[in-house]
């Protein structure tokens, strides 16, 4: 990309670093990446566990959201999920899910 | 290595569609500091998840960490070290991957002083750094002679071992050297301090290498509290695996030491006979690092007040102090909690800086202990801002449950190694 010489790749490149930027700042300080950073803590990150605890990196957000509601109501054990689940709104459920689902 | 890809970025501007705006134009440009100049002092746990995700949130800013070490040694997993489950290279990180994949400027050296009003910090080597904004997580220092005796001399002959490194090659030797048919002594300080449930997985694990090695030998742990951290759990760990091993001294039994002697090799308690051991771990009383101190951020208990919405110091504007050192309650003095910390403070300093207001911070915190090398235990909590403070939710969090099968405590202790590798990797790389 360094190399590119022609005007189009050069509008093309500054308009793809404008929209870069307003990404960095419009998307990532978001509720939903705020939430999303403290599953990260277990989860690695983007979700991209490296150890024992599963990966959620790319999963689909409405497995992410059934899993998670699953946990809050007990149908499904966990040792530690059912204790963080309740702590989140159904919305913030949502938010973290898809937040999850665009990660690869 | 896995990071966020450039196509990552776009795709989540097309997810933003129409309600993206340009906020600010000199942002393709490399001209340094675009976004502002930001210094963060303090490589662990607080200070490396800030420096990494400020990056990540924006790379427009100039991110300069400053840490003494080239290396940094998690307390989180010494005790598993000190028990002979991992070695020292297991709990051992570098700065590499926060140069190289994030673009965090690195410099080894040691912060000595703050000037507010002129934005600089002053290093030990001489040279000095401008900031627009300043993050300080230093960790804790230990009150030296808060127990009569207990000086730095002192601790290398009753190592406290509450900074990972060479005072837990020391403790380990220690244990190595020790006769079966030995006494270990583990004395924790009151409340507040560094890693709650700390110095009861130490003596878990610590339990667990003399069970296997030197089975006649007793651990007794001296405390200055009247409880401690998941207590019914670690009890009933204790019970399970070493029964008759470990003996907890509580506050009102006498458990409270009030000197050291080093020659003797004995605890005094504030009442009742001296104690003598062959190992002995004294966990002095804790403060916040010295730097906080200097620069005026501490109150008269040696902690720092911040602003828990963005943990901005109480006593110095565009001054942000988290981890350890900060007054974050009821958030624990953890590794997690500080990680947790320093991406909130992150967020509200890219905010900051772009004069944009921060989303509604969410807190974490995960503790896992490991009772033995296939039982462990945890206490969970989220938070969100109510009232301006830290609130934990209430119906949320909590301890594992107390009656449970074996499975269960197996399926915990897989985890706290997986939580170890994968938040380990989520700062260090």
């Amino acid at each position: 990309m360094q190399n590119s010489n022609g005007l189009l790749n050069l509008i093309a490149l500054l308009a793809a670093g404008l929209l870069l930027a307003a990404a960095s700042h419009a998307a990532e300080l978001s509720r939903g990446a705020i939430l999303a950073a403290s599953c990260e803590g277990c989860h690695g990150t983007g979700g991209r566990s490296p150890g024992a605890i599963p990966a959620i990196a790319g999963k689909s957000a409405d497995y992410l959201v059934e899993t998670l509601e699953s946990f809050r109501s007990g149908e499904k054990p966990s040792t530690v999920m059912g204790r963080h689940v309740s702590g989140y709104s159904e919305d913030e459920i949502r938010q973290i899910a898809e937040y999850f689902s665009r990660q690869k | 290595m896995t990071k966020t890809t450039r196509r990552d970025f776009i795709r989540s501007v097309g997810a933003l569609g129409a309600t993206t705006s340009l906020l600010s134009l000199p942002v393709l440009g490399h001209a340094k500091a675009a976004g502002g100049r930001v210094v963060v002092i303090g490589g662990g746990f607080g200070g490396a998840t800030c420096a990494g995700y400020l990056r990540k949130l924006s790379s427009d800013i100039d991110v300069t960490l400053v840490e003494r070490d080239s290396t940094f040694m998690t307390c989180p997993f010494s005790n598993a070290v000190l028990g002979g489950l991992y070695d020292m290279d297991f709990i051992t990180h570098g700065y590499d991957s926060l140069r190289d994949d994030h673009g965090v400027k690195i410099v080894h050296d040691s912060a000595v002083d703050i000037d507010a009003g002129a934005k600089k910090v002053r290093l030990a080597g001489g040279s000095s750094l401008k900031y627009d904004r300043l993050v300080v997580s230093p960790g804790i220092d230990l009150r030296w002679n808060a127990i009569e005796g207990y000086d730095e001399a002192a601790s290398a002959v009753m190592p406290h071992a509450w900074k990972a490194g060479e005072q837990t090659a020391i403790l380990r030797k220690q244990l190595e050297a020790m006769p079966d048919g030995g006494v270990v002594i583990i004395a924790p300080p009151g409340n507040p301090f560094r890693c709650p449930p700390g110095p009861y997985e130490r003596a878990s694990l610590i339990a667990h290498y003399l069970k296997t090695h030197k089975p006649r030998s007793k651990i007794l742990i001296y405390d200055a509290k009247p409880n401690f951290s998941k207590q019914p759990l670690f009890e009933q760990g204790w019970a399970a695996l070493y029964p008759g091993m470990i003996e907890w001294i509580s506050e009102s039994e006498g458990g409270a030491i009030d000197a050291v002697d080093v020659r003797a090799m004995t605890v005094n308690p504030t009442f009742g006979e001296p104690q003598k051991g062959d190992v002995i771990n004294v966990i002095p009383p804790q403060k916040a690092g010295t730097i906080a101190e200097v620069a005026g951020l501490t109150d008269d208990n040696g902690w720092c007040p911040v602003d828990q919405r963005t943990f901005e110091s109480r006593a110095q504007k565009d001054i942000y102090v988290i981890g350890d050192a900060s007054i974050a309650t009821p958030m624990p003095k953890s590794g997690f909690a500080a990680s947790s910390q320093g991406k909130v403070c992150a967020t509200a300093i890219v905010a900051s800086l772009a004069g944009q207001d921060m989303p509604e911070p969410s807190y974490v915190n995960t503790c896992y202990s490991l009772v033995g090398p296939d039982y462990g235990i945890s206490v969970a909590a989220v938070y969100r801002l109510s009232d301006g403070g830290i609130a934990a939710v209430q119906g949320a969090g909590g301890v594992s449950p107390k009656d449970v099968d074996p499975e269960f405590r197996v399926a915990e202790s897989r985890y706290a190694v997986g939580w170890y590798q994968s938040i380990t990797s989520d700062i260090w790389g």
